[in-house]
C-alpha cells in the first residue's frame, strides 16, 4: 500500500498513530512492511492456505463473533444432502467434470433450495429455470453431455477456433456480483445453535480443520509461531468494541483462485464481524483513476451498466425471460427489470418501446468467454481484425506480452489513443520479435493510427475511486494539436458512422441509427458536454427531470437510467460528483465530497454496524442504528437498509423483493439477506476456497492430492506461444524451480506508459530489475548489480540483480524454495528502458472473472544477459524440451492420481 | 533606475542602513529574489482536479496562466489526501505538460516502415470506415443456431484510465454495433 | 514590520515510507533537470538518485539492516550478501563502465550476515540543512548565497557566478555545482512559496507527513515529543540530529528524527561549520579590512557621479 497507494496509506500510519497494529502479508519486504509491526513473508500462491488458517484457528478457538455470525451470515443455513466436500472428494467438491473443468452445482444448493441458481453461470442455469417454468423440465444432463463432447473436442490443442469455443460453456459472471450475490430462491431450512451436521456453519469447520497451524507452515513457508501470532493479534482485534480492515490489491485477485482468495477473506471477515462496520470491511486497492468506475459503467464484456448481465444467445431470447431468469427474488436485485428497461431507454430512447421489448434484441448476445484473453485468440486467428487500445498498453502490460503482439499483428487496423508512443502504438517497427526475425516489418499488414489523447486537465469527467466515490475533475486547459478526449473520440466516431449509415434498411444497423447519440458540444472542438453523459448515466423520469435514487426506477419504460447503481450522482439536476465541501468543515464520514454509490452511502452493509436489536455493538463502533422514538434508523451514514423497516420486522410469507427482507437481513442485495460464509450459487469453481498451487509452481500442494484449480480456465488459450509448465512433482519442474512473482514499485505506474516518458519517475527508477534473495544469488551465482536472465516456457527476460533480503527465503514443505521478484513496469520506449515482466507469463485464468494469474509462477534464473536475435526463442525452446513440455503439458488433470499432499 | 534606487538597491549601502550589519541577509538580496513570486499565486485561475494515476484518488488544484497549466499540486481540502501527492501523483505536471507528448497524429500504412502525417479528420473518417467494415465482415446473426446478432470483427481495449462518461460512451456506442469484445485493465 | 519566525523541516523519518514524493514534488516545482544515474542502475536499495546534488535538492535514503522491525521470521538463516561483490567499491570503475555494461561491484545491503529473520528497512529524505552557522553563506564572495527574512540560506541563481567556494565550505556536502551552467543550487526552502504563506513543496505532498513544515521553534517542540513518545515506546535508537543549538553549525534549520546513527544514513556525526575559525582570523586581518573598505567607497562614489552601470 505504501509502495502503490502512498497517500491512501497516510491513513494507516493515523491508525497506527492511534495504536493500531499493522500486519503486511507479502513475499517481499515492501515499503509497507517498513512500516508495519509485523511482516509475515509467505509463499506467492498460497493466501488460501494462510487465511484459511486463521479460519480454522477461529472456529477451533470460538473466537468468531457469535451473535453477529448467527443474525447476519448463513452459518445456521443447512447445506443439501447431497453436497460433497473436499475432505470426501479428495480435494474436490461434487459435481466437477474433469474433462470440461467445471462443476455442476447442482449439488451446493441449500437444503429446501427449489430451483438452484447454483454458479456463475446464470445464463444456463436460467435457461433451466425457464425450461422448468415452462413444465420443460430440467434438462442439464444434456447440455453437460454436450460440453463434454466440446472439450473432448479440444483435444487437438491447436488453439484454433474449437478449443477457444469451449470456453462458450463457461462464460462465468463473476463481474455480475459486484454489487451483491447470486439468485437463489426457495425456504431454507435453519439451525440457530449451529449443530445440525449440514448446518454451513459445521461444514465449514470440517472443510477448514485441515488448515492447521502445522499445515500453514508447510504450505506458507510461514512458520507457526508467526502464523500464531497473527491470530491473536486479529481475534484480538475483533470484537463488539474494535473492527479490523483487509486490504488487498491484485496479489489477491491475478491467480487461478482469485476470486477464491477474496472469498477467504471475506468467510474471516464474517465469522469476525468485521463487515459492515466502521474501521472493518475488506478493501480493495484498486490501481487506475477510474478502474472502479470502468466495472461499475463497464467495459467489459460481460457486463452491462451497474453489474447486469450480458444477456448469453442460450438463454435470453426476450426481456421477460432474461429478466425472470437473472434476477433474484428477495432483495434489491428482484428489480432487476427496473435497471434493466431504464438502461435500454437511456441508449434507445423513444425507440425502445414496451411493443418492442425495449429493444431487449438489440443487445448483441454472448456465446461464453470473450474476454481480453479470448479476444487475443480470436484476433490470432483473423476472426477479429480491428482494435480499439485506449489508454492501456497490452504490448507489455498484458500476460504473454509476445502473444499480445503477435495477435496485433494479425489484425487488419488498429487504433491507439494514448499520451505518447508507447509499445502497443509501435512494435511494428520495434518491438522484440522483429529483433529475434520472428517478424518483419514490411510483412506486417496491420494500419497503425496513433491518436494523441487529452489528459486530465484537459477534459471534464467523473473518475470513480477505489472506495466507489465518483469526483468530478474539471477542465483547466484546452488540448492543443490533435489532442482530444476520449469522449469527443467516440462521440464524433459514433456520428460519423451514424452518417455513413444513414438511411440503411439493414436491420443489422437499426442498434446504431435508433441510439441516443446527441450529446451537446462546446468549443472550437466540438467536445461533448461530459455533464450531459453524466445526467444520463444519472437518469430521469418521463418530463426529463432527473432521478435521485435508483428506487424511483420503473420497468415500464417510464424512467431512463444509465447505469443503476450511478442513480443520484446527478440529484436535482446538481453535479453531485462535484461536490467539493472542504473536508475540514464536515464530519469524518464527509459526505459532502463527491458522491459515493449507491446513494452516496460510504459503508455498505451499514445495517450489520448494529446488533440484531438495532443498538449498536458498542458505543466506541456506533455507525448506524435505529432510533426507537423516530422509528427510523439513523447515525453517521446513509443507511443501507429500507429507512424505516424496525429491527424486529418478519416479512409476511408471499413477499418478495425488498419486502422479503426481515429487519435483521443486513445484506440486502444477497437473495437470503445473508453474508455468505458458504456460496450456494455464483461461483464456479466450488462453494468455499480450497488451497490449489498457482498453475505452474515448483510445489507439490500440500493440502491436497489435487495440483491445480481443477476449473481453472485454460483450454480456450492452448497455443503454441501460451506453453505451460511442469508443477511440483511432475517430471521437468526441476527445469523451473524458483517461485515467481509480479509487482509494482513506489516510482512507477503500471505498464509504464505514464511513468517511464516522465524524467522525474524515471530517474527514479532507471532499470528493470530482478530481486533475489543472498542465497539464491549464491546458489545460481548472480552479482548485485550486474545482469539475470529470468525463463519460462513463454520467454526469456534480462534484469539488473538485486540481491536483497526484502525478497526472503522459505522452507516449504522442509525444504528452502527461493522466490524472485519482477516489477513489470518495463518496456522498449521512453526514457528509461529494459524487458517487460509480461513476456514470461501467461494466459491462465480464474475461471469466475477471467484473470489471468501473473502473481505466481515458476522460473529459472541464470546469471548474465539474455540472447539476442533467433538465439533467444532457441533458448526458450531448448529449455520447454529440456522440461518435456507438450501442448498438454499442465493443461490436463489427472486427479487425485499421485500421493503427494496429507489427504 | 534612478540614481537614488540605485544607490538604495546597493548591497553595502542595504548592509549599513538594514539590519543585516553581516551583509549576508536582506543586503545580498537580489533583484530576482526581491520580486519573487510563486507561480501558483500568480495563476490566473486554479481548477479543481482529481490525481489521473491510481484508485486513491486524491484532490488535485490545477494552477492555470494564459491558457496553460504551470503546476499542479495536491487539493488541502480533500477528505480523501489532505493535499498530499505520491511521487507519481506529484508528476502530474510533466504528465500533462511535458516534452514526452503528442500533439499529432500518426499513421502507418499496412506495410510501412515508419509513421506518416495525417490529419485528424481524415484519420476519424477512415476508421470510421475500418469500423463499418470490419464489423460486416465479423457478423454473426446466429451462433451454434442461436441468434445472437453481434459482430466478433472489433474489439476494444481500455477504459480504467478513463472517465466514467467515456466509458459509457465506448460500451453504448459499441454494444449498439454488436461488438462484445469490449474490454479493460480491469481484467488485466 | 516585525521579522518572521525562522522556518524550518522536521524531517521524521519514523513515519518515512520511501515513496519519494518529495524528490518529485521538489523538482516539478523547481524545474530541476533530471538526473539519472550513471550506469542506469545503482543496486543501492531503492535509491537511484544517490544523493543531494545540484540536481537533486530533496533525496530518500534506503537502508536495509539486519535488525529487528517486529516479529518477523521466516524461519531461514541468512548469509551475506554474496561472497564477492561487498568488499571494496570502485567509483572510477564504476562510472567507467557506463550504461551499456554491468558494473561488477556495487555494494550489497545489507552487507553483514545477521540473524535469522530480522531484518528493517530504514528511510530518510535528506535536504539541505539551513545551518544556523552556514560557511557556504560565510565563504561566498558574490552574495549570491544569503540568508532570507525567514532564517533560510538561498543560492541567487542571478549572482551566482560559478566560483564554487561553498561547495568544499559545506560540512554536509549538500551545496553542488551544475555541470553545464557551473553555477551552484541547492534547497531554497521554496523561498518563493514560504514567501507567500505556503508549504515547501516537498513537505506538502509528502503523503505520511514526514516532512514538516513550519516555524523552528514550534518543530523543535514538536520533535521532542515525538522523540519521548519514541523512547516510551522503547524505541531507544531514536534520536534528534541538527536539533541542538550548541552543534558545531549552531543547529541546523532543517533537522531530523533518526532511528540509528546518522552514519547509517549517509549523514556527518558531528558537522562542524567550516568557518568556524574565521571570526578570529577576521580579528588578526580588521585593520586592514577596514582600510580596504574605505578605499571601495571613494571608487564606488566616483562611478557613482559618472553614472556608472554595472555589469
Amino acid at each position: 500500500m505504501a509502495e502503490c497507494h502512498p497517500v491512501g496509506f497516510q491513513w494507516v500510519m493515523e491508525a497506527k498513530a492511534r495504536g493500531a497494529t499493522v500486519i503486511h502479508v507479502d513475499p517481499r519486504f515492501t515499503r509497507t512492511s517498513a512500516l508495519a509491526d509485523l511482516h509475515v513473508p509467505l509463499r506467492a500462491g498460497t493466501d488460501i492456505a494462510f487465511l484459511g488458517g486463521i479460519i480454522n484457528h477461529v472456529l477451533q478457538n470460538e473466537k468468531y463473533f457469535h451473535d453477529y455470525v448467527v443474525a447476519y451470515t448463513n452459518a445456521a443455513t443447512i447445506v443439501g444432502e447431497d453436497f460433497r466436500d473436499t475432505e470426501d472428494l479428495a480435494g474436490v467438491f461434487s459435481g466437477l467434470d474433469r474433462e470440461d473443468k467445471s462443476y455442476d452445482f447442482e449439488t451446493w444448493h441449500y437444503e429446501g433450495g427449489m430451483v438452484q441458481a447454483a454458479s456463475g453461470e446464470r445464463d444456463q442455469v436460467g435457461s433451466e429455470r425457464v425450461k422448468e417454468s415452462d413444465g420443460a423440465g430440467s434438462d442439464g444432463a444434456r447440455s453437460d453431455q454436450a460440453r463434454s463432447d466440446q472439450a473432448r473436442s479440444d483435444g487437438d490443442g491447436s488453439g484454433g477456433r474449437k478449443s477457444r469455443a469451449s470456453g462458450v460453456k463457461r462464460a462465468a459472471r463473476g463481474e455480475a456480483h459486484g454489487s451483491g450475490g447470486a439468485g437463489i430462491s426457495g425456504e431454507f431450512e435453519t439451525d440457530e445453535t449451529l449443530q445440525h451436521p449440514r448446518t454451513v456453519f459445521q461444514i465449514l469447520k470440517r472443510h477448514f480443520a485441515r488448515y492447521t497451524p502445522e499445515l500453514v507452515a508447510e504450505t506458507c513457508g510461514v512458520p507457526e509461531e508467526t502464523f500464531l501470532r497473527v491470530c491473536e493479534l486479529l481475534e484480538e482485534n475483533s470484537t463488539p468494541e474494535r473492527t479490523s480492515a483487509f486490504v488487498y490489491s491484485v496479489g489477491w485477485t491475478h491467480h487461478t483462485v482469485g476470486v477464491q482468495y477474496i472469498r477467504t477473506a471475506s468467510i474471516l471477515q464474517a465469522l469476525l464481524g468485521n463487515i459492515g462496520r466502521p474501521g472493518g470491511g475488506i478493501l480493495a486497492l484498486r490501481g487506475h483513476a477510474s478502474i472502479q468506475g470502468s466495472t461499475d459503467i463497464p467495459t467489459l464484456f460481460n457486463i452491462l451498466p451497474g453489474y447486469i448481465p450480458m444477456p448469453h444467445a442460450e438463454s435470453s431470447p426476450d426481456l421477460t425471460t432474461f429478466v425472470s431468469a437473472e434476477k433474484a427474488e428477495k432483495g434489491y436485485w428482484a428489480e432487476l427489470g427496473s435497471y434493466l428497461v431504464s438502461l435500454l431507454k437511456s441508449y434507445w430512447g423513444p425507440a425502445a418501446t414496451p411493443d418492442n421489448d425495449f429493444c431487449f434484441d438489440y443487445l448483441p448476445r454472448l456465446t461464453g468467454s470473450h474476454s481480453s484473453f479470448e479476444t487475443v485468440m480470436a484476433q490470432l486467428e483473423g476472426e477479429c481484425t480491428g482494435f480499439f487500445v485506449l489508454g492501456e498498453n497490452p504490448a507489455v502490460g498484458s500476460a504473454n506480452a509476445k502473444m499480445q503482439r503477435l495477435a496485433m499483428a494479425s489484425l487488419d487496423w488498429l487504433v491507439v489513443r494514448d499520451f505518447s508512443l508507447i509499445e502497443s502504438a509501435t512494435w511494428w517497427k520495434d518491438g522484440p520479435e522483429i529483433e529475434t526475425g520472428e517478424l518483419r516489418t514490411e510483412d506486417i499488414g496491420t494500419e497503425v493510427f496513433f491518436l494523441p489523447a487529452a489528459a486530465h486537465t484537459e477534459k471534464d469527467g467523473s473518475f470513480t475511486n477505489t472506495q466507489r466515490l465518483l469526483q468530478w475533475h474539471h477542465q483547466a486547459v484546452e488540448p492543443a494539436g490533435d489532442v482530444r478526449s476520449d469522449l469527443w473520440f467516440l462521440f464524433h466516431l459514433g456520428r460519423r458512422i451514424r452518417e455513413k449509415l444513414a438511411g440503411s434498411t439493414d436491420e443489422r444497423d437499426r442498434p446504431v441509427l435508433d441510439l441516443t447519440w446527441d450529446y451537446p458540444t462546446k468549443g472550437s472542438t466540438d467536445e461533448p458536454e461530459a455533464e450531459a453523459v453524466l445526467a444520463e448515466i444519472n437518469g430521469w423520469d418521463g418530463h426529463g427531470t432527473p432521478l435521485s435514487s435508483y428506487q424511483q426506477l420503473r420497468d415500464d419504460g417510464s424512467t431512463a437510467c444509465g447505469c443503476w447503481i450511478y442513480c443520484g450522482t446527478y440529484a436535482d439536476g446538481v453535479n453531485q460528483a462535484a461536490r467539493r465541501k472542504p473536508g475540514t468543515e464536515q464530519d469524518w464520514v464527509a459526505h459532502e465530497w463527491g458522491w459515493a454509490w449507491p446513494a452516496n452511502r460510504r459503508i455498505l452493509y451499514n445495517r450489520a454496524s448494529a446488533a440484531p436489536d438495532g443498538a449498536p455493538w458498542s458505543e466506541r463502533k456506533a455507525y448506524v442504528w435505529w432510533d426507537p422514538d423516530e422509528k427510523k434508523w439513523v447515525g453517521h451514514d446513509v443507511p443501507d437498509f429500507s429507512p424505516t423497516k424496525a429491527p424486529d420486522h418478519v416479512p409476511p410469507k408471499d413477499a418478495t423483493g425488498v419486502a422479503a427482507l426481515s429487519g435483521t437481513d443486513a445484506f440486502i442485495m444477497q437473495a437470503d439477506g445473508k453474508a455468505w460464509l458458504y456460496v450456494p450459487a455464483g461461483l464456479t469453481d466450488g462453494p468455499l476456497p480450497a488451497h490449489y498451487e498457482p498453475q505452474e509452481s515448483p510445489v507439490a500442494n500440500p493440502v491436497y492430492p489435487e495440483q491445480r484449480n481443477p476449473a481453472r480456465q485454460i483450454d480456450s488459450v492452448v497455443h503454441p506461444e501460451n506453453r505451460f509448465q511442469p508443477s511440483g512433482d511432475e517430471p521437468g519442474a526441476q527445469v523451473y524451480p524458483y517461485a515467481l512473482t509480479t509487482y509494482r514499485i513506489a516510482e512507477h505506474h503500471t505498464a509504464g506508459g505514464m511513468s517511464r516518458w516522465s524524467p522525474y519517475l524515471s530517474e527514479l527508477a532507471p532499470a528493470m530489475f530482478c530481486e533475489v534473495s543472498p542465497e539464491l544469488a549464491r546458489e545460481r551465482g548472480l552479482t548485485h548489480g550486474g545482469w539475470a536472465h529470468v525463463v519460462t516456457a513463454r520467454n526469456v527476460i534480462e534484469a539488473r540483480v538485486m540481491v536483497t533480503d526484502r525478497i526472503p527465503d522459505l522452507r516449504v514443505r522442509g525444504e528452502v524454495l527461493h522466490q524472485v521478484g519482477l516489477p513489470y513496469h518495463w518496456g522498449a520506449n521512453g526514457l528509461v528502458t529494459g524487458d517487460a515482466a509480461n513476456e514470461l507469463t501467461s494466459l491462465v485464468m480464474d475461471p469466475n472473472v477471467h484473470i489471468m494469474e501473473t502473481k505466481a509462477l515458476a522460473c529459472d534464473i541464470r546469471p548474465g544477459r539474455r540472447p539476442r536475435g533467433p538465439d533467444r526463442p532457441a533458448l526458450v525452446e531448448s529449455y520447454r524440451r529440456r522440461a518435456g513440455i507438450t501442448e498438454r503439458t499442465g493443461v490436463d488433470d489427472t486427479g487425485a492420481t499421485r500421493t503427494g499432499g496429507t489427504a | 533606475m534612478g540614481i537614488k534606487t540605485w544607490i538604495e538597491s546597493w548591497p553595502v549601502y542595504r548592509q549599513l542602513t538594514d539590519d543585516d550589519p553581516l551583509g549576508r541577509g536582506s543586503a545580498a538580496k537580489s533583484r530576482t529574489s526581491s520580486t519573487l513570486r510563486p507561480r501558483i499565486t500568480d495563476a490566473d485561475h486554479v481548477t479543481k482536479s482529481i490525481c489521473p494515476f491510481c484508485a486513491v484518488g486524491c484532490g488535485q488544484n490545477v494552477y492555470v496562466k494564459e491558457g496553460k497549466v504551470v503546476q499542479i499540486e495536491g487539493d488541502p481540502d480533500s477528505p480523501v489526501s489532505r493535499g498530499r501527492l505520491c511521487p507519481r501523483g506529484s508528476s502530474s505536471l510533466q504528465l500533462t505538460t511535458g516534452d514526452a507528448r503528442e500533439y499529432t497524429v500518426r499513421y502507418r500504412r499496412p506495410g510501412g516502415t515508419d509513421w506518416e502525417d495525417l490529419d485528424l479528420d481524415t484519420a476519424m473518417d477512415m476508421i470510421a470506415d475500418r469500423v463499418i467494415a470490419s464489423r460486416a465482415e465479423g457478423w454473426q446473426w446466429e451462433h451454434e443456431g442461436k441468434r445472437v446478432r453481434r459482430t466478433m470483427g472489433f474489439a476494444s481495449l481500455g477504459g480504467a484510465t478513463l472517465d466514467n462518461e467515456e466509458n459509457y460512451l465506448i460500451k453504448k456506442l459499441f454494444t449498439a454495433l454488436g461488438a462484445i469484445q469490449i474490454e479493460n485493465q480491469a481484467r488485466i | 514590520m516585525t521579522a518572521p519566525p525562522r522556518m524550518g523541516f522536521f524531517t521524521d523519518t519514523s513515519v518515512c515510507i520511501g515513496c519519494k514524493a518529495c524528490e518529485v514534488a521538489c523538482k516539478e516545482w523547481n524545474a530541476i533537470p533530471a538526473d539519472f544515474p550513471e550506469g542506469g542502475f545503482t543496486g543501492t536499495s531503492m535509491d537511484s538518485s544517490e544523493g543531494l546534488g545540484a540536481d537533486t535538492w530533496r533525496h530518500v535514503a534506503f537502508v536495509e539492516q539486519r535488525r529487528p522491525l517486529g516479529g518477523q521470521d521466516p524461519g531461514v538463516p541468512r548469509t551475506a550478501p554474496t561472497p564477492h561483490d561487498v568488499a571494496h567499491l570502485d567509483v572510477l570503475s564504476l562510472a567507467g563502465q557506463g550504461a551499456s555494461s554491468a558494473p561488477a561491484h556495487i555494494p550489497a545491503s545489507p552487507a553483514e550476515p545477521g540473524p535469522a529473520g530480522d531484518f528493517r528497512w530504514l528511510m530518510s529524505s535528506d535536504v539541505c540543512k539551513h545551518c544556523t552557522h552556514a560557511a557556504c553563506l560565510d565563504v561566498c564572495p558574490t552574495g549570491s548565497l544569503f540568508r532570507t527574512e525567514f532564517g533560510t540560506v538561498v543560492v541567487q541563481e542571478d549572482i551566482c557566478n560559478g566560483c564554487g567556494y561553498c561547495v568544499p565550505a559545506c560540512p554536509y556536502g549538500v551545496i553542488d555545482q551544475r555541470k553545464d551552467d557551473g553555477r551552484v543550487w541547492k534547497c531554497t526552502l521554496c523561498y518563493d512559496r514560504i514567501g507567500v504563506g505556503a508549504e515547501p513543496a516537498c513537505a506538502k505532498a509528502c503523503p505520511t507527513d514526514s516532512i514538516q513544515f513550519g516555524p523552528l521553534d514550534e518543530l523543535r517542540e514538536r520533535a521532542d515529543a515525538r522523540l519521548a513518545q519514541l523512547h516510551g515506546a522503547g524505541i531507544d535508537e531514536a534520536r534528534l540530529y541538527g536539533r541542538d543549538p550548541a552543534d558545531g553549525v549552531g543547529g541546523d534549520g532543517a533537522f531530523f528524527l533518526l532511528l540509528d546513527e546518522p552514519e547509517v544514513y549517509g549523514l556527518p556525526p558531528d558537522p562542524v561549520v567550516t568557518t568556524r575559525d574565521l571570526p578570529r582570523m577576521w580579528r588578526h586581518v580588521g585593520t586592514a579590512a577596514l582600510a580596504l573598505v574605505g578605499g571601495v567607497a571613494a571608487a564606488f562614489a566616483s562611478t557613482i557621479v559618472t553614472g556608472g552601470r554595472r555589469r
